[in-house]
């Protein structure tokens, strides 16, 4: 193979006189087309700087219709929340995309891969494992904040889907909400196992099977951040609210028998602020894409605090 | 095989630009991308400035009216108004001597009963209703905070339930009491 190799390359040594037609010659990819793969964008859409920032109707932007309609097509419309930060200084907008659900799959998330795939690729949101173990995928969809990839498709054609970002977040771009400060939060609730003495005989951390059911309904959150903004109290107070989804977690460390710190994480939450801002608006149990019960375990920690 | 091979490398030799007198230049790949480490601190100035330019995403006005945040918020402005109008008619009692108003009960008795039924029984409705509702779902707080009634079937049917009873109460109250 290496002989072959050597004896290709001798072979082919080109002399500084050989001639190169610009037919042979490889092309390059080019940008001078911008708008090339942006549908919306070719049917002349244009951007106007508002301050105001009010989000541009569907009505008045244009539809991205299914790629091949069929005759029996069971056809849907998907309104979604686009924002390109490559344009800061324009609104967002509700852009219409058409598909045939007949070539669709079931879920939110397939809609919106077929549209990225087929219709318009600029269309930016989260997606990982499909099937509701990664969270990356949190959206509002039809007005209620759950994962696409867990939420199917209304087969209900004359009913129009809405689809946004997770509300009163910052944008990075049309579906992408910036989670830092989410992660900054449950950072600060210290989410691990916190001891100072070893194990008594030298093995694991361990507890009982009572122990370990308490933590059942806590340890599977994955984060996804769907109840904590679907809270009005987190919309108003995001600095400094901890929100349901962080609560949540904390109060999985607070009930966990291995963990010695229980006293000093209680103290962190004990301000008007950290935790006392839930006013058991309960949106959050209502949303959770995992049927887990944020609310529950809050209204749990405020227990602790009290009869401690 | 090694004729072919010959051939088509030859071939594309003579298509692409090539780097001259640079063997390796074919099998190795050039990435002109550079990467730069930023600080804890620095990433917070930029991730400031990126936000100045950010929207922040649609949320009262999108998300799906429901009992739990519908109920909650009706629960607050419920509150408002009752304390609100406690303190707006206590202020008002004390400074009545002195503004030459007369809000004892005689003459409010007095100028109500000069009313229609209607607006009555609607003067009526607008306190009982605020009352019933703050009073009813104050009880389900209470509840709440014992660490019961919280899955979401119960939130349901008790929040509907102090609908339909605080309705039902101020509705006695407005007509009928």
């Amino acid at each position: 193979m290496a002989s072959t190799r050597l004896l290709a390359r001798l072979a082919t040594q080109r002399s500084a006189a050989a001639v190169r037609t610009p037919v042979f010659t490889r092309g390059f990819a080019s940008v001078t087309d911008t708008t090339a793969r942006n549908p919306a964008a070719k049917v002349a859409e244009s951007i106007v700087p508002d301050p105001a920032r009010k989000v541009v109707p569907d009505s008045e932007t244009s539809n991205v219709k299914e790629p091949a309609p069929e005759k029996d097509s069971k056809l849907k419309t998907f309104h979604i929340y686009r924002w390109n930060p490559d344009e800061p200084s324009s609104k967002p907008k509700m852009q219409t995309y058409t598909l045939d659900l007949n070539k669709t799959g079931p879920m939110m998330l397939d809609a919106l891969i077929r549209i990225k795939n087929e219709s318009d690729p600029t269309l930016t949101f989260r997606r990982s494992c499909r099937e509701g173990i990664c969270g990356s995928c949190a959206m509002n969809i039809d007005g209620v904040n759950t994962l696409a990839c867990l939420c199917r498709i209304p087969t209900d054609t004359t009913k129009e889907s809405r689809i946004y970002p997770l509300p009163h977040m910052y944008v990075v771009k049309d579906l992408v909400a910036d989670m830092t400060l989410f992660y900054k939060q449950y950072r600060s609730v210290k989410p691990y196992l916190q001891r100072s003495t070893p194990s008594p005989d030298g093995r694991e951390y361990r507890q009982s099977k009572e122990d370990r059911k308490k933590l059942d309904g806590l340890y599977e959150c994955i984060l996804c951040a769907c109840c904590s903004t679907s809270c009005p109290s987190y919309w108003w107070n995001q600095e400094e609210y901890l929100g349901p989804a962080v609560l949540l977690q904390s109060y999985r460390w607070l009930a966990d028998s291995r963990d010695e710190k229980k006293a000093e994480r209680q103290d962190a939450l004990n301000n008007s602020m950290s935790l006392y801002r839930c006013h058991t608006i309960l949106n959050c149990s209502r949303t959770c894409p995992k049927g887990l019960n944020p609310a529950l375990a809050i209204a749990e920690i405020k227990k602790s605090m009290a009869f401690t | 095989m090694s004729s072919m091979r010959v051939f088509q490398l030859g071939l594309r030799r003579a298509a692409a630009p090539a780097f001259r007198g640079n063997f390796a230049g074919r099998m190795v790949q050039r990435r002109l991308a550079n990467s730069q480490s930023t600080s804890a601190s620095s990433a917070e100035e930029i991730l400031v400035k990126q936000r100045v330019n950010r929207p922040v995403s649609p949320h009262l006005a999108i998300y799906r009216p429901q009992i739990t945040w519908y109920g909650s918020m009706f629960n607050r402005l419920t509150g408002i108004i009752l304390s609100g109008g406690l303190y707006l008619f206590g202020f008002a009692y004390l400074a009545a001597p002195t503004l030459g108003w007369h809000l004892e009960s005689q003459s409010l008795i007095a100028a109500v009963a000069g009313w229609s039924t209607w607006a009555k029984a609607s003067a009526k409705f607008g306190l009982s209703m605020p009352f019933f509702y703050h009073s009813l779902n104050g009880v389900r707080h209470l509840v709440w905070d014992t660490g019961k009634a919280l899955s979401n079937k119960a939130v349901m049917q008790s929040g509907w339930a102090v609908v339909g009873a605080s309705v039902a109460a101020s509705l006695y109250f407005s007509f009928l009491a």
